[in-house]
């Protein structure tokens, strides 16, 4: 049922079936080490290139999520998949031997919200069994990708994020589960005109704040409507950005923000500056963190909204500025 | 939609709240290790200077020694961590300019010889090549004319 300018309510709530999260070490050793499925101490597991690296760490929760649910791999109809390399292709090579029908998705660091927004549109919409929504991030290929050689010295500014190594998988079914999705926002593309690449949080913050009031608006809730509004990795000045923006609107939702930025990485001693990020950022946080207190009852229905800053190296090259988005998903306990 | 305004006061924002590192410990970080290599740089030289080099010939083996090590670390995965630490310490002596060559030859290897290594090895250190060697050119240019002129005394 359509909400509002922006959102869907839906009548026939997709389940959560199981979810997997697979992390390098660095991610092993933080906060939330000990909630993921696996820790990888081999940055580049066990293959010859970054790249080829987070294509195992895909097939990884691929495989490992398929097995947690209990669902036979044909009885998967579709994958809603991406991740932050150039054309997707951690992602074309890491579910290559996976044999099902494949929407590749390019979100920036928002995927994982895509994927389960529009997987939970196919559910709902009767079209599948059972789909799978997935997506990864490696530092050491992003780090490629978007800015330096990793070898090359030099000083990490106090607002740059550390591209979280990891990737998280959901399955979506019609039936069982512990939790369910009550509902999505999609975000739209806003840029209030920020150019430093190495700012990131301040350049995706209007998009999640944007994204997170016109859910308040389009379901008519207050921010108390939810035990936690969990961001991806809008990271430290993200943060205070997102909480400044969205009070100024009349909403104070202090209480009940978390960023996945902030969660996984033990900002003191581990280097991180001013958090996480990437894909996999919010991706093994939810899989994780944040459906473990929904299955434990400790949260009943928390709002997660992945956040992705709209950038390429070309794009920064060239001066333009750094739009974000930031789509936001409904997640509640199956009563 | 936003007006240019609302974009600006933001902007304003974002700079009041974004942290920086503090510039003091910085330059007194850069300042001690770039002096250790400056060190470590002058104990080379006098050791060739002891061995009865050419001056010259000993600055060169000096700054071969530097290069040499730079790379070594670069391929121990030391020299970024140094790096964090020191910044501009081991960034601005030739230490800096040879890993930002490593580097990329690390990197692109897996993409081939010619279009892995061939092409990317010069993509941080590439726009130093080519200024420096432009505004050497400029300036003899600008010396030829001067010497021409009479302005400045010809060899």
């Amino acid at each position: 049922m359509k909400k509002g300018k922006a959102s869907i309510e839906f009548r026939k709530k997709p389940r959560i079936l199981g979810a997997s999260s697979v992390v390098g070490s660095k991610e092993g050793e933080g906060p939330l080490g000990k909630l993921f499925d696996q820790v990888e101490q081999d940055d580049k597991f066990g293959k010859k290139t970054w790249e080829e690296a987070e294509s195992e760490l895909q097939k990884r929760a691929a495989e490992l999520v398929i097995q947690k649910a209990a669902v036979a791999k044909p009885s998967i109809r579709y994958l809603f998949a991406g991740d932050l390399l150039g054309q997707d292709i951690a992602t074309s090579f890491g579910l290559l031997d996976m044999n099902i029908p494949l929407f590749g998705l390019y979100g920036a660091c928002s995927t994982m919200g895509e994927s389960l927004s529009l997987g939970s549109i196919v559910m709902s919409a009767g079209y599948a069994d059972y789909v799978m929504c997935l997506t990864s991030s490696h530092f050491a290929s992003a780090e490629k990708e978007f800015r330096y050689p990793l070898e090359y010295g030099n000083q990490r500014p106090a607002c740059a994020t550390w591209t979280v190594t990891g990737s998280g998988a959901v399955i979506l079914g019609q039936e069982g589960g512990f939790a369910q999705i009550a509902g999505i926002t999609t975000g739209k593309i806003i840029d209030y005109g920020v150019r430093d690449s190495q700012n990131m949080g301040a350049a995706m913050a209007p998009a999640a704040a944007d994204t997170i009031a016109q859910n308040f608006k389009d379901f008519q809730v207050q921010p108390s409507e939810y035990d936690k509004i969990i961001t991806g990795d809008l990271g430290k000045v993200g943060q205070r950005a997102l909480l400044d923006l969205l009070m100024d609107q009349g909403y104070d939702i202090q209480k009940q923000h978390m960023d996945c930025g902030l969660e996984i990485y033990n900002m003191e001693v581990q280097n991180a500056e001013a958090g996480g990020s990437g894909c996999g950022c919010a991706a093994v946080t939810l899989c994780s963190y944040v459906l473990r207190m929904i299955q434990e009852k400790t949260w009943k229905k928390v709002l997660f909204v992945p956040t992705g800053a709209l950038l390429s190296k070309t794009s920064f090259n060239e001066g333009q500025t750094i739009p974000g988005i930031a789509h936001a998903v409904i997640i509640e306990q199956v009563e | 939609m936003n007006t240019e305004q609302q974009k600006k006061i933001y902007q304003e924002y974002i700079k009041e709240v974004t942290p920086s590192h503090n510039i003091w410990l910085n330059m007194l970080k850069a300042f001690v290790v770039g002096g250790i290599v400056c060190l470590f740089g002058q104990v080379l030289m006098n050791w060739f200077l002891s061995m009865d080099i050419k001056k010259e010939d000993a600055g060169t083996w000096t700054s071969i020694c530097l290069i040499g090590t730079s790379i070594l670390l670069t391929g121990l995965h030391l020299f970024s961590p140094i790096a964090r630490f020191a910044g501009a310490g081991v960034l601005v002596p030739i230490t800096g300019f040879a890993n930002s060559v490593a580097a990329p030859a690390i990197e692109y290897k897996k993409e081939g010889q010619v279009f892995g290594i061939g092409v990317n090895i010069f993509t941080i250190s590439g726009p130093v090549i080519l200024y420096g060697i432009f505004s050497s050119w400029l300036l003899g240019v600008l010396y030829y004319l001067l010497q021409m002129t009479g302005i400045m005394g010809g060899m």
